[in-house]
């Protein structure tokens, strides 16, 4: 099994038109997953590559039954799009688009409150539960299915995990990328406790970066509740203070957020942190073992 | 983005919060002219850089004369100042801003940030003004006031209260008081910021407050909806290349080391210059081409790394997925024989169409080290510099 998203999950993408969009619905009903639907307004009545378009989400879902969203809406109006996803009633929306204000994000969360649904992002490469459903940008044929569970704040970092894990023949459950911004749904906590039950499940790889406190939760969070092995990587040791590292949210401000600070908090709570990005396959490797 | 002092401290005044009388001067006559304005001195000149310390570093000193003002001006415009926060290399002063100088009561610090778990904007207020908020938090955290903000109903008056009730005010300034932390959120929203901070807001002997310091940070995501925030960007602030790459969509962070990395993907970015390290080591700087890059971001990517001084050897580390290896190694094929590039150059590919990008490095009969898998790059990388430290290159 996996968490999130699985072999039934129906997804529906907006703004399915548009060239990133159109280019990664193709990867994705390749890879197996079933896309049921898309949204683009004024574009209702087309088929794309035999998919159904609609102009709104709410038509989208009495029609198909979508449960899922993937949105790749352009920055200004992918807050909204989030948003009409979640008022029509969509349980897990995941946003993959880049460069959305922190105020759209702000008001995304209050809009979120009181409502059952699930926001991965934005600014993320995606979901994949290997094997079943892929949600999102990454490459699928570098995972397989498995036993770990990944949650990132980064794409090709965790391309990177997966692939030393595949190639030394370790599958991932589910591998989720919570947003590389300031401002994002689910965060490392919610994971942890969502592997935490899910049964094929055996460890969790934490991959974070400087900036904000996300891995400082998961590790007071672990040290209270998880009785799975979680093994982190934290990128940015060398990141200069002050500077944003590309992500939105990668950006140690006032001396809080660096890589030093978050290691320690992570290894003071029992969890295994990796150093050199080149062993994160290999450890994992060795707790499995153990753990066997 | 960053902006100046003296541009945070005009959206200040937008929003009715006070600041000293005061002008920016580029010039030696500017400065003078700007000290003739404010009237009989004394005046200070601050040195308008995108980086905090100044004062320790000269970058702010009082002039007792017109005259001073003018002679001053002249040597610190002259001037790249380095402080504590700017990092060896500095920022070049190239505007300064000429104010009168304010008899200073009491100093106080009011500044709103984002909570990024709550997402909510939350102030920041303390009786103690004039030092480093986030040390004050750490090592006195109840001498700093937090308020988070529900961004639905925005701040209440009765939080404005709150804070100002906290700090320990006379009680004559109340209503000066809540109308420039009122004036402070509104701004905050209004304009799309990240931080906006009153640092030191100061109650002068003559009973009134007013803002001797601030800094507003624009949340770059939101600078398409405020061209005129976009406009007050100042290039002659950021370092060369940065801006060169920056044209190019090209995320790039010049730093001290000497290897050249570029990479796709910020985290990978980041780990990347981690793994230099770990190999004893310094990255030259952070370069991000994007997780989908085009063989032309590779070349321009190529380009910057060579026209940085410092760089000695080069690390290509790409994990191409929807971006594919071949596309990536004929870019940096077309890239090395268009630059005369006469440095090591380490490429590492991994992920779609590897055989294929391996190939054309291989048949390009220009000489990569190509390495496989990261623990490879690391060590070959390690042995090129251990090489340079040898004296053997």
């Amino acid at each position: 099994m996996s968490i999130l998203i699985n072999n039934d999950t129906k997804v529906l993408i907006q703004g399915i038109t548009g060239k990133e969009g159109a280019f990664h619905t193709g990867q994705m009903v390749a890879y197996g997953t079933k896309v049921v639907a898309g949204v683009t307004p004024g574009k209702a009545g087309r088929s794309f590559d035999g998919i159904p378009v609609y102009n709104t989400v709410k038509d989208a879902r009495a029609a198909t039954g979508a449960d899922t969203s993937a949105i790749f809406v352009p920055p200004a109006f992918a807050a909204d799009a989030v948003m009409e996803a979640m008022d029509a009633g969509v349980e897990t929306v995941v946003c993959l688009t880049e460069g959305i204000p922190t105020f759209d994000m702000i008001a995304v969360r209050q809009y979120m409150k009181g409502r059952d649904v699930k926001l991965i992002g934005p600014n993320t490469p995606g979901v994949i539960s290997p094997g079943s459903c892929k949600i999102g940008v990454m490459a699928g044929y570098i995972h397989a299915p498995g036993p770990v569970g990944i949650m990132s704040r980064s794409g090709t970092l965790t391309y990177e995990v997966v692939d030393q894990l595949t190639k030394i023949g370790i599958g991932q459950s589910t591998c989720v990328g919570i947003g590389g911004d300031p401002i994002i749904g689910l965060n490392f906590v919610d994971l942890l406790a969502m592997f935490e039950k899910d049964e094929d499940t055996q460890a969790v790889v934490i991959i974070g970066e400087i900036g904000g406190s996300a891995e400082e939760d998961a590790a007071e969070y672990f040290r209270r509740h998880m009785t799975k092995p979680v093994v982190a990587f934290i990128a940015g040791i060398t990141a200069p203070p002050g500077r944003r590292m590309g992500h939105a949210g990668a950006i140690v401000s006032g001396g809080k957020g660096t890589a030093a600070e978050k290691i320690s908090a992570l290894e003071d709570a029992g969890i295994t942190v990796v150093k050199d990005p080149a062993r994160v396959g290999t450890t994992v490797q060795n707790i499995l073992a153990g753990k066997r | 983005m960053k902006i100046h002092e003296y541009q945070a401290k005009k959206l200040l005044q937008e929003y009715g919060i006070p600041i000293p009388r005061g002008q920016i001067a580029k010039t030696y006559t500017e400065a003078l002219q700007t000290a003739g304005k404010i009237g009989r001195g004394p005046f200070v000149l601050k040195a308008q850089i995108h980086a905090g310390g100044r004062g320790k570093a000269g970058g702010i000193k009082t002039a007792s004369s017109g005259e001073d003002v003018g002679r001053m001006a002249s040597e610190m415009l002259s001037k790249v100042l380095v402080t504590t926060q700017t990092g060896e290399e500095g920022k070049p002063v190239q505007t300064l801003l000429v104010e009168e100088v304010l008899e200073i009561g009491r100093e106080i610090y009011l500044g709103i940030v984002i909570d990024r778990q709550k997402a909510c904007p939350v102030i920041l207020a303390s009786s103690e003004g004039g030092v480093e908020i986030e040390r004050l938090a750490r090592e006195e955290p109840d001498k700093v006031i937090t308020e988070a903000v529900d961004p639905c109903v925005g701040l209440r008056p009765f939080q404005a209260n709150r804070i100002f009730y906290s700090l320990g005010i006379d009680q004559k300034l109340a209503r000066q008081a809540m109308a420039i932390i009122i004036g402070l959120y509104r701004l905050f929203i209004e304009k799309d910021c990240s931080l906006a901070e009153i640092n030191p807001l100061v109650i002068t002997k003559e009973g009134s407050l007013v803002a001797l310091d601030a800094k507003v940070t624009v949340d770059d995501n939101a600078l398409f909806r405020h061209p005129e925030t976009a406009a007050l960007r100042d290039i002659g602030q950021e370092n060369p290349l940065e801006v060169e790459a920056a044209k190019h969509n090209l995320n790039y962070i010049k730093l001290k080391g000497s290897v050249g990395c570029m990479v796709n993907g910020a985290g990978l970015a980041m780990a990347t210059m981690d793994l230099i390290k770990l190999v004893g080591a310094e990255p030259a700087n952070f370069l991000d081409v994007g997780g989908g890059a085009t063989s032309q971001m590779v070349k321009e990517g190529f380009r910057i790394l060579l026209y940085d001084k410092d760089v000695k050897m080069i690390f290509i580390n790409i994990f191409g997925g929807i971006l594919r290896c071949d596309t990536l190694a004929q870019g940096v094929v077309d890239a090395a024989r268009e630059l005369v590039i006469d440095m090591p150059i380490v490429v590492r590919l991994e992920g779609t169409n590897v055989e294929e990008g391996r190939r054309i490095l291989a048949e390009s009969g220009l000489t990569f080290t190509v390495a496989t898998g990261l623990e490879d790059a690391a060590k070959k990388v390690g042995e090129i510099i251990n090489g340079y430290k040898e004296g053997i290159r």
